[in-house]
C-alpha cells in the first residue's frame, strides 16, 4: 500500500491546485458568467474528457492522473468538467471503443465542447430492468436501418440533438442479448416524435420517443450488428465507476451540515444533537467508503485487471445517500419540511424538497438498486439467476 | 499510488490461510474455545515459530519488523477462522512497548512476545467503560522508588493467560495525567478473574490491583512516561485490530450462507434464486467491501499518516460494528432453524459479531468521534 504520488503526479496535482486557486471563486460568487468561463478554461486545459485519447481531442491522461484531477476538483467542490452529460458519461467512451474513424471525427469534439446534448434510448414501455428483452425494431435496408417502435423514460429527449439507441435487428436469437444493435440517431430525423412526460415535480425531464419508419444511415451503426448489448454493458459499467460521484455527494453533505447548523432541535442547533451528528457521520463514512472503494478499483485497473461487477457497490451507496440525505434534511426542517419548493420556501428556496422529489434519476437510471443487487448476487457471489 | 496488498502480503495471507485451514478448522476451534485456557498453547508456539507473533516486533528484538498493514492481513485470516488466541492482547502490548518503551524495556519484554514464551495483555478499561482519559481511575502513588497501583481493570483480553499486563493508571487529579506500566501477574496484590464472553472464542477478565508495588523501571518510557495520546493510540490500534478480525469473520459467515443458498432447495428451487435471499447477501457483500476499504486505509494511516488515523479507524470500526451485527443476525435467519442450533456454525459468527460491536467502542462511540474529528 502506498498513497504517495510520483514526482510527475505531484507536479500534476500542484498544477491542478494552482489552476483552482487562480480560477475557482468561492461558491457564492459562481454566477452564470463564471460557468461559461469555467467551461472554456477547463476545455482549453483538455481536462474535459481527460482520459480520452489525444487523437480524438481528449486529454490523453492516465487513470491515476484522472483520479488526482477528480479528487482535487471534489475537494474544492468545483463544477463538473464538461456539460454534455451522457456524451461524457457513456456515449463518448462507447464511440471511442467501438466507433469508426468517421464517427469519432463527427462526434467526439462536439461532446467535449458540449455543442449539444445526447439522450439514451434504452427503456421501452414494457421493458425496464429486463433491458435485453427490448422490442424496438431495426431492419437493414440497403445503406440504412429502418427503425420502428417506442422508447420511454428517455431523459433530455426533447432537448437532445442525438440519441444512442438500442434496437432489435434479429428476432428469435438463441440468447435474446445477441439480436441487439446500437445506432446513433439524429433526433430531428423524419418519423421521430417526442412526447415529454412530466416527472413528479411537474418538470418535463424525460419523454416518450416514437419511431415511425425512421431511416438511420449505416454510417451511424455503432460497432457491429448484434454487438449492441456488449457495448451497453461496457457503457453502463462506465456509468458506475463511482469516483466522480463522490464530488456531488461531498457537496451534499456540506449543505446538510449547514442546514443542521442552522436548524433548531430542542432549543439548540440540531448539529449539537447526538442523533443528528451520528446520522451525518454515517453518511460521511459511507462517502469515504465510496472514495476508498474507488481507489481500490483504480488500483486494480492500474494493475491491468479488468473491472467487473464490483462497481455496483458504489452505485448502491449512491442510491442510499441520495434517497436518505434529502429525507433527513426534511426531518431537520420540522413543519417546514412539507412546504412546496420554490422562491417562497423559507429554507434555501426548498432545495431539499426538490432533492426529496428528484433523486430518482441517480437512483433508478442505469439500473435500479434491486438490479444492482442481482448483479452482485449473480455475477460475484455466483447465486443462480432469477 | 497503490491501494492494494503487495505480493509478500498476499503470500503471508496464503500461508496463514493454509495453516489455519489445516490446524484450526471450525471443529478444532470448538474444542479450543471450550478448553480451560481458551487457546491452544501448541498452535501458539507454532505460530511463534512461523514468525507471526513477532510480525510487529523489530528485528533487533527477535521479530520480523513488519507493519500494521501486514498485521491486518494476519488478523483478517485469524478472524475468518474465528481462531481463539491471545493475539490481539499481545499485539496491543507490542504496540505499547514499541511506541512508548525505552530500549531497555523493549529488550526486556519484546523477545518473549516474539518467540511466544510470554503473553502480555493490556488493561486499559475500567468498570465505567469510558474510552477517554477519565476512564482511567486506577491510581499510581509514588512511594520511594516504587509506584503503588490501586484499582480495578475490566475487559482485559485473555487475562487468565497473561504473564504480564500493560496497565493504564492515573498520576494525579489532572484529567490527562495518565501513564502506562507493565506489571507482573504474580506480583503481590494482583488478582485475575475470568469473565465469560458471549463469543466463547474470546476471553476477557477482571484484574484487581490491591496496592501493587511496581518498580520505577516498569513505567513505560520511564523519565518521559507515556501519557494520554499514547493510550488513545492504543485504543485506535485496538479498534483497528477488532475491525480486521471482523472483516475476516464477516466474510467467513457470509461465505457459509452463500454456500447454503446454493444448495438448499425449497418450493422446488434453490433458495439462492429468491431475491428475498440473494438481495441481503448482496447487501452484505457491499458492506464487507466497504469495511475493507475503510479498514485498509485506516491501517495504512496507523503506519504512515498518524494524524489521519483516528478519523478513519473510527469510520471503519463504526461501519463494521453495525454491518457485522446485521450479517450475524441475517446469517441465522437465512439458515432457518438450522442456524439456531449449537451444532451448526452460523451461531459462532453471530456471537463474534456481538464481541466486535462491543469491543473498543461501538458504532455510537465511533460515529461520535467521526463527528468530533470531522469538525461538526
Amino acid at each position: 500500500m502506498d498513497f504517495n504520488l510520483t514526482e510527475e503526479q505531484q507536479a500534476f496535482r500542484d498544477e491542478v491546485r494552482r489552476f483552482l486557486d487562480e480560477n475557482l471563486p468561492p461558491e457564492e460568487e459562481r454566477d452564470e458568467m463564471f460557468q461559461l468561463k469555467w467551461g472554456k478554461l477547463v476545455r482549453e486545459k483538455r481536462w474535459v474528457g481527460f482520459s480520452w485519447p489525444k487523437e480524438v481531442g481528449g486529454g490523453g491522461g492516465d487513470i491515476m492522473e484522472q483520479a488526482i484531477l477528480k479528487e482535487e476538483m471534489a475537494n474544492r467542490r468545483a463544477p463538473p468538467l464538461g456539460t454534455c452529460i451522457m456524451g461524457l458519461a457513456w456515449v463518448g467512451p462507447a464511440i471511442i471503443q467501438y466507433g469508426t474513424q468517421d464517427q469519432k471525427g463527427r462526434f467526439i469534439e462536439d461532446i467535449l465542447d458540449a455543442k449539444y446534448q445526447w439522450c439514451t434510448g434504452y427503456s421501452e414501455p414494457d421493458i425496464g430492468s429486463d433491458l435485453a428483452s427490448l422490442q424496438c425494431k431495426g431492419v437493414r435496408e440497403g445503406d440504412h436501418f429502418v427503425v420502428n417502435g417506442q422508447k420511454t423514460w428517455t431523459s433530455l429527449a426533447q432537448w437532445a440533438k442525438w440519441m444512442i439507441l438500442l434496437v432489435r435487428t434479429k428476432a428469435n436469437t438463441e440468447k435474446k442479448h445477441d439480436g441487439i444493435t446500437c445506432l446513433l440517431v439524429e433526433m430531428d430525423s423524419p418519423g421521430i416524435t417526442v412526447a415529454p412526460i412530466q416527472n413528479m415535480s411537474k418538470q418535463p425531464f424525460f419523454a416518450e420517443v416514437f419511431f415511425d419508419d425512421v431511416k438511420v444511415p449505416v454510417a451511424n451503426l455503432l460497432g457491429k450488428e448484434g454487438q449492441g448489448w456488449q457495448i451497453t454493458i461496457g457503457a453502463l459499467a462506465n456509468e458506475r465507476s463511482g469516483i466522480s460521484e463522490v464530488t456531488g455527494l461531498l457537496r451534499e453533505l456540506d449543505l446538510l451540515k449547514e442546514l443542521a447548523r442552522n436548524s433548531q432541535l430542542g432549543g439548540r442547533p440540531a448539529l449539537e444533537d447526538a442523533r443528528v451528528r451520528r446520522r451525518i457521520a454515517e453518511y460521511e463514512t459511507r462517502v469515504a467508503a465510496m472514495r476508498f472503494n474507488g481507489l481500490r478499483y483504480l488500483t486494480k485497473q492500474i494493475r491491468g485487471e479488468p473491472l467487473g461487477s464490483e462497481t455496483s457497490v458504489n452505485k448502491l451507496h449512491t442510491a442510499h445517500i441520495e434517497k436518505y440525505t434529502a429525507e433527513f434534511a426534511l426531518e431537520l426542517q420540522g413543519s417546514y419540511g412539507a412546504i412546496a419548493p420554490g422562491r417562497n420556501h423559507p429554507i434555501d428556496h426548498g432545495r431539499w424538497q426538490k432533492e426529496a422529489l428528484g433523486w430518482c434519476t441517480a437512483v433508478i437510471g442505469g439500473g435500479t438498486p434491486n438490479i444492482q443487487k442481482n448483479i452482485i448476487a449473480e455475477r460475484i457471489l455466483g447465486l443462480p439467476h432469477d | 499510488m497503490n491501494f492494494g496488498f503487495t505480493e509478500e502480503q498476499e503470500m503471508l495471507r496464503a500461508e496463514v490461510r493454509k495453516f489455519l485451514d489445516s490446524k484450526a478448522p471450525l471443529e478444532e476451534v470448538r474444542k479450543i474455545m471450550e478448553s480451560e485456557e481458551g487457546y491452544s498453547p501448541k498452535l501458539w508456539d507454532e505460530m511463534a515459530q512461523l514468525g507471526w507473533l513477532g510480525l510487529l516486533v523489530p528485528e533487533e528484538f527477535g521479530g520480523v519488523g513488519l507493519t500494521w498493514v501486514d498485521l491486518t492481513v494476519l488478523l483478517e485470516e485469524t478472524g475468518r477462522s474465528l481462531y481463539p488466541s491471545p493475539l490481539l492482547a499481545c499485539t496491543l502490548a507490542v504496540i505499547a512497548l514499541c511506541e512508548n518503551g525505552t530500549a531497555e524495556q523493549q529488550q526486556r519484554w519484546l523477545p518473549g512476545l516474539a518467540d511466544g514464551s510470554r503473553i502480555l495483555s493490556v488493561a486499559l478499561q475500567e468498570a465505567d467503560d469510558r474510552l477517554s482519559p477519565d476512564g482511567t481511575q486506577t491510581t499510581g502513588r509514588r512511594e520511594g522508588e516504587k509506584l503503588i497501583l490501586r484499582g480495578e481493570k475490566h475487559f482485559v483480553p485473555f487475562a487468565t493467560a497473561a504473564h504480564h499486563f500493560v496497565v493504564s493508571f492515573r498520576n494525579s487529579e489532572q484529567p490527562d495525567d495518565v501513564s502506562l506500566a507493565v506489571i507482573d501477574r504474580n506480583a503481590d496484590g494482583v488478582e485475575v478473574a475470568d469473565t465469560r464472553s458471549i463469543d466463547t472464542t474470546k476471553r476477557f477478565g477482571v484484574l484487581t490491583l490491591s496496592d501493587v508495588a511496581v518498580p520505577e523501571d516498569c513505567v513505560l518510557g520511564e523519565s518521559t512516561p507515556a501519557s494520554w495520546p499514547a493510550i488513545a493510540r492504543l485504543f485506535d490500534h485496538a479498534a483497528a485490530a477488532v475491525t480486521a478480525e471482523a472483516v475476516g469473520a464477516a466474510e467467513g459467515g457470509h461465505a457459509l450462507i452463500v454456500e447454503y443458498a446454493k444448495q438448499r432447495m425449497q418450493f422446488g428451487s434453490l433458495i439462492g434464486r429468491y431475491q428475498g435471499v440473494k438481495h441481503p447477501l448482496a447487501e452484505m457483500y457491499v458492506d464487507i467491501e466497504s469495511i475493507k476499504s475503510l479498514l485498509y486505509y485506516a491501517a495504512w494511516c496507523l503506519d504512515e499518516s498518524p494524524e489521519e488515523a483516528p478519523l478513519y479507524v473510527s469510520m471503519a470500526k463504526a461501519y463494521a460494528s453495525d454491518a457485522f451485527t446485521r450479517i450475524g443476525i441475517d446469517g441465522i435467519e437465512l439458515h432457518g432453524a438450522l442456524g439456531y442450533t449449537w451444532e451448526y456454525d452460523a451461531q459462532l459468527y453471530l456471537k463474534r459479531s456481538k464481541w466486535v460491536k462491543s469491543a473498543y467502542g461501538g458504532s455510537d462511540h465511533h460515529y461520535d468521534r467521526v463527528a468530533d474529528l470531522g469538525g461538526f
